[in-house]
């Protein structure tokens, strides 16, 4: 029997890893490829055009910094011109209203800005720069340039207690949406977790927070929530499902099933370069890895969960159970649960102030 | 959200439907897509500031004629409804007269 592929949804460009912010959350590979090994335009144009034709409904523009790329609003072009819808994800830093206006006129659907906190000192800290002024402005510029806008706030320990003070701010701004994304733990966030992960209460209270936010902002502001999933039952549906939905292309044109899935032992990538887009979705190693079912081990293998989860996510049962093709041990039907059950615990056993002072940041470098 | 027949629904900033010629009609937006069947793309199609409700609803009473009348409006708006609360859609009134 031959396995149906599915038709990719979304295309994740991660268009550099340039950034002038050093975030101790990066989703970026801690090996970070220099700015040499970056795509040209006319291979970001072919490719772009690929996923078009293979059905690809979006494309996420993003980095590092996307706008560090000197060619974004060409690429942008060209992504519309493929059929593609085109969001741009960004810190907003490196942005100026002329050429907001320029990437609005080439196309772009969607800006997704991010912060790092309202409060100057504390998102410093976590950003390594100053930035929050700047963001504010771009706001204002979306607005006129009737660009939609989505603010994201990623969440962690050090500012899950200021979210009341973060969705005023986004619902006086005119956004459309607000995305409050709890940071994910691999790379950078796996690096820096113990100074990052919450404590239990805090988590149950930022949910109900939420959910009465997102009850009175109906209609008005879309309000999403990622929760910190060491502290769910069961584990996340890891990118809609491996080879699935969506596909990364890294800056130097690997084609990945999901961000971190470079940090798997053995796993190899077809390239843009010398591939086809539509080739390499459907039979490069990686992908044919761990899509469908085939590859899970017990309890996914006969739990009526697989086709909701698919088994959650390969790197973190990489990362925490040294076994990319085991249950997600953040799923509580696991034995595996018990590595995850011992992080919360010393997380919400210590001190708030001990973890504070006790590690300090792995600050994200830059690529050469 | 109680919906005026005479507002004029329109796609948000951000939203939009798929090109005709690419597969099946899809009405993109931040991050999700939404696939549109007969019905639901004879509402969206016509969710551009210019239609009225009303005029939606009469439109698709013509097209369905043999579907309750009833049915089709409250259909409508149960699916104009769901849209809005996506944040897919606004909604534009007539200008008040004679309030100067």
């Amino acid at each position: 029997m031959t396995a149906i592929i599915p038709t990719p949804l979304a295309l994740i460009a991660e268009l550099t890893h340039r950034c002038p912010l050093h975030c101790v959350y990066c989703s970026n590979p801690l090996e970070l490829q220099s700015r040499g090994s970056e795509l040209s335009t006319e291979v970001w144009t072919r490719v772009l055009k690929e996923a078009g034709d293979a059905g690809v409904l979006q494309a996420d523009f993003t980095g590092g910094e996307p706008l560090a790329r000197p060619d974004l609003v060409e690429l942008v072009r060209a992504a519309r011109g493929s059929g593609l819808y085109v969001n741009l994800i960004t810190s907003g830093l490196p942005l100026d209203e002329l050429r907001l206006s320029e990437l609005a006129k080439a196309g772009l659907d969607h800006l997704q800005l991010s912060f790092q906190g309202l409060r100057e000192d504390a998102a410093s800290e976590i950003a390594g720069t100053r930035a929050l002024e700047q963001k504010r402005q771009v706001v204002g510029w979306a607005r006129a340039h009737r660009v939609a806008l989505t603010l994201n706030f990623v969440m962690h320990r050090l500012n899950l207690d200021q979210l009341e003070e973060m969705i005023a701010f986004g619902e006086e701004s005119g956004a459309s949406r607000m995305e409050f994304a709890h940071v994910q733990y691999y790379g950078w966030a796996f690096a820096n977790r113990e100074r990052l992960l919450p404590r239990r209460e805090q988590v149950e209270r930022s949910i109900s927070v939420l959910q009465q936010a997102e009850a009175r902002l109906r209609g008005k502001v879309r309000v999403e929530y990622v929760v910190p999933d060491y502290y769910a039952k069961y584990p996340k549906a890891c990118m809609g499902g491996w080879g699935r939905k969506l596909m990364l292309i890294t800056p130097s044109g690997d084609v990945l099933p999901c961000h971190a899935a470079q940090l798997i032992p053995g796993l190899r990538f077809g390239n843009v370069k010398n591939q086809a887009l539509q080739e390499i979705w459907d039979s490069s190693d990686a992908f044919q890895k761990f899509r469908g079912e085939q590859w899970m081990q017990e309890p996914c293998r006969s739990c009526d969960r697989r086709a909701q989860d698919f088994g959650g996510c390969r790197c973190q049962a990489f990362l925490l159970a040294g076994d990319a093709a085991v249950t997600d041990p953040v799923c509580t039907l696991t034995s595996q649960r018990a590595i995850v059950d011992e992080i919360i615990a010393t997380t919400n056993a210590a001190a708030p102030a001990a973890i504070a002072t006790k590690a300090v940041w792995l600050y994200r470098t830059n690529p050469a | 959200m109680k919906l005026e027949l005479h507002a004029r629904p329109i796609l948000a900033a951000g939203c939009r439907l798929s090109e005709p010629n690419r597969g099946p009609r899809m009405l993109l937006m931040p991050e999700r897509a939404l696939r549109l069947n007969g019905p639901s793309l004879e509402i969206v199609e016509r969710c551009d500031g210019e239609h009225t409700i009303q005029q939606i609803v009469s439109g698709l009473q013509k097209i369905y004629s043999k579907a309750e009348p009833e049915r089709v409006e409250k259909d409508i708006l149960g699916y104009l409804t769901l849209l809005h609360d996506q944040r897919a859609l606004d909604f534009t009134m007539e200008e008040l007269t004679g309030q100067s």
